[in-house]
């Protein structure tokens, strides 16, 4: 590791972004460190994806700087930060639904073998690589490198995209809303794989409105309102409910209450881990 | 089971029953004698020029893209073959090169025109087809007065492009068996046909792996443009002579033998081996018709109704396809 320990990996400084007229994102101070989870919540029209898409390259900041180990830079394209490190896994996985556990693993660095004069894909060693991948995430019920990506379930299927990046290298996985679409036991699944690639010293940003999946996981927690951060604290800080208020700025209360009250009951009663 | 399982999730497998069960429907309902059919060469003719064709087409098709431009690119080729060589008097390779290289050139604009825009290239190809027929008719009757013209072929170029092994069986069907080989060795088994599938599945994010998806785009339709000119090149040198006109039932039936083949209309999803058996069993079922007792009025009711059974086919295989849990799990 070149950088130190207090060094973040990636970091935001006076991060401003516009659309023409509209102020999307204003100021925004944000950073992550190895081995941390750093949740950015926030409800619907927050502003998190446009802090996703500024830190993943497919937009730039208008004014202010993105840090990479303390180092200003500016990222081209998607390809030029994943190039560095930097990956990001989308709600449904973003992967092919059609091919193969093995073939989607390594599109566009597909492994190959001499057969003659040319240059093959190597199918075997591509599946079982992309299969010990996941497994070694927990996912055990993943055996099959020629199983099709779309008969996965969803958390499988972030759970691959999740092994994937940290297989090409990632040191800063975000995470997009990857528990969103998911049921309860299906979501464990993921949180228990951010907890693992946390253990590996992967920097994670988790992007969710989901206060209980965030405290399961999470080191370091920024909230989003209207675009800028409303608040950021360290875990033990906040309980869910203060977190809840801040999110919703009290008008989606009841709705939010009703979701925390749901993931209790279907987990006996016993919220999560807080302290 | 397992080897009957496994060959009901390839994507090919939708065309190779269709194939069989038309092939049952003709003998025991039209008394065809399957001796006959099977040596008989007009289907086969039909299915090479056909397959030529479908083949770049169908990889299009799995890229996500759609090219009907080939319709007017057959009698291109013929055309520029006929007028090179046969109305100017150059050396047949000129017309040859002059045909692929007319190919190459309508796909490189079908391709530029497909990355650069956001137009759909089923409207981009549809806009080339409908030029291309302007600009060779145009061409044709500036040129030489004609629409249609004469050539002949130096022995060489007839035994290569236009010969009729054993008096019946156009040498254009070893062509289409050489294409399709080298084709399915490409798709199948190198990085390249990782990127057609990966294309087709999610342009974005193939594009986010690194593949040069622009590139690959422009190659495809590029190919696909070269292979139409080429079968119209044939043509020209076994038939002696080339038409502005014809041509446009390619379009069509190059598309239903892809999705016979199994070739997911959105991308993402088919073989090279699904398609070359899509397209002989549009053959069988168009050509084979004449062999029956039947009416050969009913074919385009068996062609409609083999296309609607064969996709609902591969749709079931693909869904089951996707439910597979894993090899270890035997019977369920």
């Amino acid at each position: 590791m070149s950088a130190t320990k207090s060094t973040p990996i990636l970091a935001m400084r006076g991060v401003n972004k516009s659309f023409g007229p509209h102020d999307v994102l204003h100021d925004i101070n944000l950073e992550v460190r190895a081995g941390e989870v750093l949740c950015l919540l926030g409800d619907n029209g927050a502003g998190k994806s446009t802090v996703i898409r500024l830190l993943s390259g497919v937009h730039r900041p208008t004014s202010g700087t993105i840090e990479l180990d303390g180092k200003p830079v500016g990222f081209d394209n998607p390809r030029a930060a994943s190039d560095l490190g930097i990956a990001t896994v989308h709600q449904f996985g973003g992967t092919f639904p059609l091919m193969t556990i093995g073939r989607s693993f390594f599109v566009g660095a597909e492994p190959t073998r001499r057969w003659g004069p040319f240059k093959v894909f190597d199918r075997k060693k591509a599946n079982a690589i992309a299969v010990k991948a996941v497994r070694d995430f927990g996912i055990t019920r993943i055996d099959d490198g020629d199983r099709l990506v779309g008969g996965l379930s969803g958390g499988e299927r972030q759970s691959l995209a999740i092994a994937r990046a940290v297989h090409f290298g990632a040191r800063v996985l975000i995470l997009d809303e990857p528990t969103a679409a998911l049921g309860v036991k299906q979501a464990s699944h993921v949180l228990r794989i951010v907890n693992e690639a946390k253990r590996r010293g992967l920097a994670v940003i988790f992007i969710t409105h989901q206060v209980t999946h965030a405290m399961a996981v999470g080191d370091h927690f920024a909230v989003l309102i209207r675009g800028a951060v409303a608040a950021d604290f360290r875990k033990g800080q906040k309980t869910r409910e203060e977190i809840t208020d801040l999110m919703a700025g009290g008008e989606a209360m009841a709705e939010l209450e009703a979701m925390i009250e749901g993931y209790a009951a279907s987990q006996d009663g016993h919220a999560p881990q807080v302290a | 089971m397992t080897s009957l399982r496994s060959f009901l999730y390839r994507p090919e497998a939708g065309a190779i029953l269709s194939l069989l069960a038309v092939t049952a429907f003709f003998v025991i309902f039209g008394g065809v004698d399957l001796a006959t059919l099977l040596g008989a060469a007009s289907w086969v003719n039909f299915a090479a020029n056909l397959g030529i064709v479908a083949i770049p087409v169908g990889l299009l098709m799995i890229a996500g893209e759609l090219d009907i431009s080939i319709g007017a690119m057959i009698p291109a080729g013929s055309m520029a073959t006929a007028i090179l060589s046969g109305y100017y008097g150059l050396p047949i390779v000129v017309g040859m090169l002059g045909a692929l290289a007319l190919g190459a050139l309508v796909g490189l604009v079908n391709g530029l025109l497909t990355v650069r825009t956001s137009v759909p290239s089923l409207i981009i190809t549809l806009g080339t087809l409908v030029a291309m027929q302007g600009i060779v008719l145009s061409a044709s009757v500036l040129l030489t007065g004609s629409a249609s013209v004469a050539v002949t072929a130096p022995d060489w170029a007839k035994f290569l492009f236009g010969q009729l092994i054993g008096g019946s069986h156009q040498v254009t069907i070893v062509w289409w068996v050489i294409i399709a080989v080298a084709f399915a060795f490409v798709v199948h088994s190198t990085r390249y046909g990782n990127w057609i599938f990966a294309m087709g599945g999610d342009k974005v994010s193939a594009r986010n792996a690194g593949i040069p998806t622009q590139r690959i785009t422009i190659a495809l339709f590029v190919l696909s443009a070269t292979c139409a000119a080429f079968v119209g090149m044939c043509q020209a040198i076994q038939f002696n002579s080339a038409q502005v006109s014809g041509g446009m039932g390619y379009i069509f039936n190059a598309i239903v033998s892809v999705v016979v083949g199994g070739v997911l209309l959105t991308g993402g999803f088919g073989s090279v081996v699904g398609i070359f058996f899509g397209t002989i069993t549009f053959a069988v079922v168009s050509q084979g018709i004449y062999f029956t007792d039947i009416d050969r009025n009913w074919s385009n009711l068996i062609i409609g109704a083999m296309l609607l059974i064969a996709v609902a086919m591969n749709e079931t295989f693909r869904k089951m396809a996707l439910s597979y849990t894993g090899k270890k799990k035997g019977a369920h």
